[in-house]
């Protein structure tokens, strides 16, 4: 049987309702166990502009928003003319042919007109089109009306059963001109009978947060990084986390940092305007030896840059985050799940090293959605605290002398929380010695500041055993590896399923822990590969120079994208093409949408 | 949960206080009168040392933590008041002070500053409020007098100075006060009210510099200051209170301006620690029919 493969896109103004059938595709479909990627290209507008989404399902994983639409619903004529000239053969477009005109079809589009004003004349407002256009869409792909039924029937329940009836009638004469009017795709959705979750990878993060045991998170409002704030507010009271709006940044940062250093495990999440501002604190964190968890979701920069776009430009930030060297953990979730699993995870490592922990999300993972299987979501995580003294108000009986900052061969000094009886102690931003007395003001000593940053530092040999080496997707003797971080994983492995039908085989490397990084695996296999080839969403190449810096290796050709969009398929595919055919050592894919 | 061991809770004087150093301030420094009536204000409150949490931020004056004995927190310039805060929300079970200079919290913490008074967070916050900046050599603070000539401003300054008691009446705080070391028996009185008063309490505090400032100096304000309580001073009179905390010339009235004793401190005002003892303390992971529900809302 043919592999289903079903984009549908719905674009208008920011203020038209797009969300709301967007959403009811995606449960219709994760209800019957299909697999949902959705990405939404929008703008910083609250009303007007343009805004796309494409929600792709198939019964198999949808690993990016793909290359195509195979559905386009435009609630109005901008989206009409920006997006029917991109539409291929076998595709439909379905309009409100009171506002909407298609202009030059491309050949083989079915265009599925109708009318408003004929199929709901006594209704009022503009998001009727909606209602009908949905009903049609669920027409063409042989959905029960029923299915659509129940769900408008929940959605409108609050505003009474007039409101039901009218809607559902609406949607009914939208589905009814469908079945007589237009021509159905070729195919029936199956249903798995698994149901499917869908969730974006801000609330991941979140969840993910709240299985580590965070009790404080706090933040100021930044996109595209408040998704994570918003679950948090939302449940927070569910939950027993205590969720502070901050003034500013530098607010956010100190105050996560004040709750860490009682005991609390506490995150923080902003984009790289907001991070840049967090820089010096995260120094402190490490030299007072305080462990924290910092999401950095990147946007198109540099200053206020693109707020609504995503980007792969804060790699270098984040590397070199404040002032001097301090042991810091870094992570890129490369999909979904990772955003999910690797929060508690990130959260025992800065806990056993006490250090601060960076996880560099973009705004493509943490606001575009996935469908994932419930099971993958598991909150009986392992919980490792560290070494540390009075989790519960208490410490074994003591005698003075405490030195919080013990040179030990690890590096790691057993830490004592506030308002444990017999530990007093002082923890500083100046440099200290082992009991916390400063060394940096009066009588300067160079044997001490040397063995305690070196303490310090030290913690960071003991992190990279923990940390999975990378591995290579792929075969080993494939023509091109393709080299990713973060959130590329997904649309690099759907490339190499196309180069694969174009004849050229191609492998993945895909970098999660970015800081340590396993240098010495990522050499072992990449020195094997026949040509490297670097993908990343960003100007200057960010990770490419990173991999050198660490491993020496520099790459054969390299893919970059920094227009705001996330890369399709096809411009790696495209990349990959020009660069083996040794027109370019650097494909830069020009976006042919205009969003 | 670990059985809570009684403490035995010793009489701690004075001396128990003292932190692993001496101070390294300049002879002379206000600052010495400063940690003086902390500790003792601590003395007389039967405070234990690990049940005190002093948070500080980067200055001559926000050594102070080094020099007591109690838990401490040096943190980055300006930012005490906001690592206070998560302190103090995290375990509110701590007495939590927060002690820096004028530039420190009026400066690059200002709004922090303002945040926290607004959120009237459960913090004594005791300014060192020398008028200028000490550690970098002396330059201009933002409490600095209008024409006062320093590094930064050779020709004198055409500024005019933040008076933090109204603005920390207007802002919200709920116990501002005004200390001079020069007067150690109201200093101590006005810290130990702060400490025991819920909610955001200012002690702007005349420390003065001997080495950087020749205008503010010890005499300039003995001979100036007048104890609010012998002016016949309300401090829970809004209009009195701002009226008295604008006053400065040939007198300078110290002691407490207001108090605003019943509005809840941010902890009180906060569901999340209705029940079940600091955040700090509490277990973590999630309930697996709350997990349960948290994933059924994605489906």
């Amino acid at each position: 049987m043919r592999r289903i493969d079903l984009a549908i896109g719905i674009g208008g103004a920011a203020g038209q309702g797009i969300a709301t059938p967007g959403d009811i595709l995606a449960r219709i479909f994760v209800r019957r166990g299909l697999h949902v990627n959705a990405y939404n290209a929008y703008q910083s507008i609250i009303r007007g502009g343009h805004i796309f989404l494409t929600l792709r399902t198939s019964e198999q994983p949808v690993l990016s928003h793909g290359d195509k639409i195979d559905v386009l619903m435009p609630l109005n004529q901008d989206t009409m003319t920006r997006h029917l000239k991109l539409m291929r053969a076998g595709s439909a477009v379905l309009f409100n042919s009171d506002t909407v005109k298609p202009g030059v079809v491309p050949e083989g589009v079915q265009l599925c007109p109708f009318s408003v004003k004929t199929l709901a004349p006594t209704i009022k407002g503009d998001l009727v089109q909606n209602t009908i256009a949905l009903a049609a869409i669920l027409r063409l792909i042989k959905v029960d009306f029923e299915i659509l039924e129940e769900i408008l029937t929940l959605q409108f329940k609050r505003k009474g059963t007039a409101a039901v009836a009218e809607n559902v009638g609406v949607a009914r004469a939208g589905y009814d001109y469908a079945a007589t009017h237009f021509t159905s795709f070729p195919f029936s959705l199956p249903d798995t009978g698994k149901r499917l979750a869908f969730f974006e990878g801000n609330q991941a993060l979140a969840m993910g947060g709240a299985a580590a045991g965070v009790r404080f998170y706090c933040a100021y409002p930044m996109s595209p990084s408040s998704g994570v704030l918003h679950w948090m507010a939302r449940h927070a009271r569910q939950l027993g986390i205590m969720v502070r709006q901050v003034e500013d940044e530098i607010g956010v940062i100190n105050m996560a940092i004040g709750a860490a250093h009682t005991g609390c495990r506490a995150m923080c999440a902003t984009s790289g305007g907001g991070f840049a501002l967090m820089s010096e604190a995260l120094g402190a964190a490490a030299m007072m030896e305080i462990p924290v968890v910092c999401i950095n979701v990147q946007r198109a920069g540099p200053a206020t840059g693109v707020p609504t776009k995503t980007e792969q430009g804060d790699l270098w930030q984040v590397l070199g985050a404040g002032q001097g060297d301090y042991p810091r953990i870094i992570v890129a979730p490369t999909n979904i799940v990772d955003c999910f699993t690797l929060v508690p995870t990130l959260f025992n490592l800065v806990d056993k090293f006490q250090c601060p922990g960076i996880i560099l999300s973009d705004l493509l993972l943490s606001e575009g959605r996935s469908s994932i299987d419930p099971d993958e979501l598991d909150f009986s995580v392992p919980i490792d605290r560290g070494d540390v003294i009075g989790l519960n108000g208490d410490g074994p009986p003591v005698n003075g002398g405490f030195k919080r900052y013990l040179v030990t061969d690890s590096g790691i000094s057993p830490r004592a929380l506030p308002g444990t009886p017999g530990y007093v102690h002082v923890v500083a931003t100046d440099e200290h010695d082992e009991d916390g007395v400063l060394i940096s003001d009066e009588f300067t000593d160079p044997h001490k500041r040397q063995a305690i940053h070196e303490k310090r530092m030290r913690k960071m040999d003991g992190v990279l055993p923990l940390l999975p080496a990378p591995e290579l997707h792929g075969a080993t003797d494939a023509q091109v590896t393709l080299v990713g971080w973060g959130s590329t994983e997904g649309v690099i492995r759907e490339a190499m399923q196309q180069l694969a039908g174009a004849g050229i085989v191609a492998s993945n490397l895909q970098v999660r822990w970015l800081v340590p990084l396993h240098a010495d695996a990522i050499v072992s296999i990449l020195s094997t590969c026949r040509k490297v080839v670097i993908v990343e969403n960003n100007y200057s190449g960010q990770f490419a120079r990173y991999l050198r810096s660490e491993t020496g290796i520099a790459a054969d050709g390299h893919i970059r994208k920094y227009d705001g969009e996330p890369f399709m398929p096809h411009h790696i595919v495209d990349g990959v093409k020009a660069i083996l055919a040794g027109s370019t050592k650097l494909y830069v894919p020009v976006h042919e949408i205009q969003v | 949960m670990a059985t809570v061991v009684q403490v035995e809770r010793v009489k701690v004087t004075v001396k128990d206080l003292k932190g692993k150093v001496d101070p390294d301030w300049c002879p002379g420094c206000g600052d010495f009168g400063v940690l003086a009536a902390l500790k003792q204000a601590i003395a007389e409150l039967g405070l234990q040392p690990h049940e005190v949490l002093t948070v500080s931020g980067i200055g001559c004056s926000s050594n102070l933590p080094g020099y007591l004995n109690t838990y401490g927190m040096h943190t980055l310039h300006g930012r005490a008041v906001a690592v206070a805060t998560g302190a103090q929300l995290a375990n509110h079970h701590l007495k939590i002070v927060v002690t820096g200079g004028d530039g420190d919290g009026y400066g690059i913490g200002g709004n922090h500053f303002v945040h926290a008074m607004r959120r009237n967070v459960d913090l004594t916050y005791i300014v060192m409020n020398n008028q200028v900046y000490g550690l970098t050599t002396g330059q201009l603070s933002p409490t600095s007098i209008k024409g006062m000539n320093t590094k930064s401003t050779p020709f004198g300054s055409v500024e005019n100075p933040i008076n933090p008691i109204p603005l920390a009446i207007a802002a919200g705080a709920t116990y501002v006060a005004r200390g001079f070391t020069g007067q150690q028996k109201q200093l101590v009185e006005l810290i130990k009210g702060g400490m025991q008063h819920r909610g955001f309490a200012l002690i702007d505090t005349f420390s003065p510099c001997v080495t950087y400032n020749h205008d503010n100096t010890h005499e300039f304000f003995k001979q100036r200051t007048r104890k609010l309580e012998e002016m016949g001073h309300d401090p829970t009179d809004f209009h009195d209170a701002m009226e008295k905390g604008c006053l400065w010339g040939e007198v300078i009235p110290i002691g407490l301006f207001w108090r605003y004793p019943d509005l809840p401190a941010l902890d009180q005002l906060e569901p999340v620690l209705g029940e079940g003892g600091p955040l700090a303390h509490r277990s973590l992971g999630v309930a697996p029919d709350i997990a349960q529900a948290l994933v059924n809302e994605l489906m």
